[in-house]
């Protein structure tokens, strides 16, 4: 099939991940009258996505490695089916370079950067270098893995505690720990490296100078098939527990106009740097004086992207399927990339409140209110079973209006109309978070929700 | 004797108690960390842990013995 320019249009795509990001891939691809290709493991037999495919293809047992990790059974299914692209979603196999290479290789298109690109971004070391090389401030922190404890310990002594001690393969909010002082970062070398070990495949550590009361704001990013690279403003990311988001808005409050622009610029440059193509964002952490660092850059798709996609009106997933087609994005400048409103988003996870855990059942009611500006991205529907095995997110709410306040209110009354039964969730914590001092206002930093809980806020 | 066995696999995050400790039923005894989770394990029954079979960091699977209570 061809367009009227002559360009190449892809009618199949497979779609390799689950749940609710599946689902929103398949809306897209539905109105661009593209096929879609699903795979699933046993757990997910009965979820929405499976059904709403045109082909659906069991791959394995419950566990990622047995299931969605397997990429060249993945990669198999989609050259027998003749797709002409696989979407990996977030999560999974979505920046895993080897698997976007063996995509290429086999012809078909990975939507998404091209594989050395995921590569040199996955490795958190060398982004930081290639940052640094390209001008954009980087959290301060050592250029080089720590080879050992004590070139670990000499460099926090000269950056001064606390610093976070990182893997470098990992990302996500896994495999870091904040150390206060020379004890504990002694206590949790060892141990940090063995975990990134199983974890990542390498335990190479680097030391990062920790900043306090940060904002945790990024940029979506956009990397037109012209070379051309676009921002999509900014989210603020900061309400997170375990270093994981649960909360996202944008714009971000708090923020001065020229904070906002420096930051906004920065990010291009950054992705100007690799000269990225598809959908990225650039994760920045902002100190109390405003000064923004780069922290590292995710190579695909991310969980909050409704929350830009309220504000600005663009279909990112249109637009990373017509990139992959080699096809510009259709603007001709970032001018007519224009932002309306405000838009939040909640993650609901299938978790105890208190303790985060997860607490996997069956979701025997789930219940969301409908309207204008309200968004929900749901994978599943009543009955289905949230299964141990994976991410135990239920569902994205996502609220839009004209003002902060309007959005923040809106938001009250939707979640009040939220009814979830047979799991715990996190649904008790977003009142929690609305009602404190700091959300209202604006000020909150990666530690708020912390300070929250112990009614500190 | 008994044990305490991994209920999926993952990594050993965090061990909440040492070797001659007394746990009871329903304490959390460990903590795994698996796809961005934090996945705690309990003792099923009363009992004094015998042996740590796990250290931080250690890859575990399904069915992998944790601890030995005695």
């Amino acid at each position: 099939m061809f367009n009227r320019k002559g360009q190449s249009m892809m009618k199949k795509i497979l779609i390799a991940n689950r749940g609710e990001i599946a689902l929103r891939i398949i809306r897209t691809c539905k109105k661009m009258n593209i096929e879609t290709i699903a795979v699933y493991s046993e757990a997910d037999a009965d979820l929405p996505f499976v059904k709403q495919a045109d082909y659906s293809f069991l791959i394995g047992p419950s566990p990622v490695v047995q299931s969605y990790l397997k990429a060249q059974d993945i990669l198999d299914i989609a050259i027998k089916e003749g797709a002409d692209a696989i979407h990996p979603g977030y999560g999974l196999l979505s920046e895993n370079a080897h698997f976007a290479k063996m995509t290429e290789e086999a012809g078909i298109r990975f939507i998404g950067p091209s594989s050395s690109i995921i590569a040199s971004m996955g490795d958190k070391i060398k982004a930081r270098k290639t940052m640094i090389d390209a001008g954009v401030p980087v959290v301060p922190g050592q250029e080089s893995m720590a080879e050992d404890l004590e070139s670990a310990v000499k460099f926090a002594d000269k950056a001064g505690y606390p610093v976070m001690l990182k893997a470098s393969n990992g990302g996500g909010g896994v495999g870091m720990v904040r150390c206060n002082d020379e004890q504990a970062l002694t206590q949790h070398f060892e141990s940090t490296k063995k975990r990134s070990e199983s974890y990542f495949g390498s335990g190479d550590l680097f030391i990062e100078k920790y900043i306090p009361n940060a904002k945790h704001i990024e940029v979506q990013i956009f990397g037109s098939a012209d070379g051309e690279i676009y921002h999509l403003y900014e989210r603020n990311c900061s309400i997170q527990r375990r270093n994981q988001k649960i909360i996202e808005e944008s714009p971000s409050p708090q923020l001065t106009d020229t904070a906002r622009s420096h930051i906004l610029k920065a990010a291009v440059q950054a992705a100007k740097a690799v000269d990225y193509r598809n959908a990225g964002t650039i994760e920045m952490i902002v100190d109390e004086s405003e000064n923004a660092y780069f922290l590292e850059m995710n190579t695909r798709l991310q969980v909050e992207h409704p929350v830009t996609e309220m504000i600005t009106g663009i279909d990112l997933v249109e637009w990373q399927i017509v990139t992959a087609q080699n096809i510009p994005v259709p603007i001709t400048g970032q001018h007519q990339i224009k932002e309306n409103g405000h838009a939040v988003e909640f993650r609901l996870y299938a978790e105890d409140p208190v303790t985060f855990y997860p607490s996997p059942g069956e979701l025997t009611k789930a219940s969301f209110p409908e309207g204008e500006n309200i968004r929900i991205d749901f994978g599943y529907e009543q009955g289905n079973k949230i299964t141990p095995y994976y991410d135990p997110m239920i569902a994205k709410i996502i609220i839009s209006d004209e003002t902060r306040e309007a959005c923040l209110m809106k938001a009250e009354k939707v979640l009040d109309e939220v009814s979830i039964e047979g799991v715990k969730s996190n649904l008790p914590l977003f009142k929690t978070v609305l009602n404190s001092e700091s959300f209202k206002s604006g000020h909150y930093h990666t530690q708020s929700l912390q300070q929250m809980k112990k009614g500190e806020n | 004797m008994k044990e305490i066995q991994s209920s999926m696999a993952g990594t050993v995050f965090q061990i909440l108690v040492g070797e001659g400790d007394s746990v009871s039923k329903g304490q959390t005894v460990l903590v795994l960390e698996s796809m961005k989770m934090e996945i705690p394990v309990d003792s099923e029954q009363d009992g004094t842990v015998k042996e740590l079979k796990v250290a931080i960091g250690d890859f575990v699977n399904e069915g992998d013995v944790l601890a030995v209570l005695a």
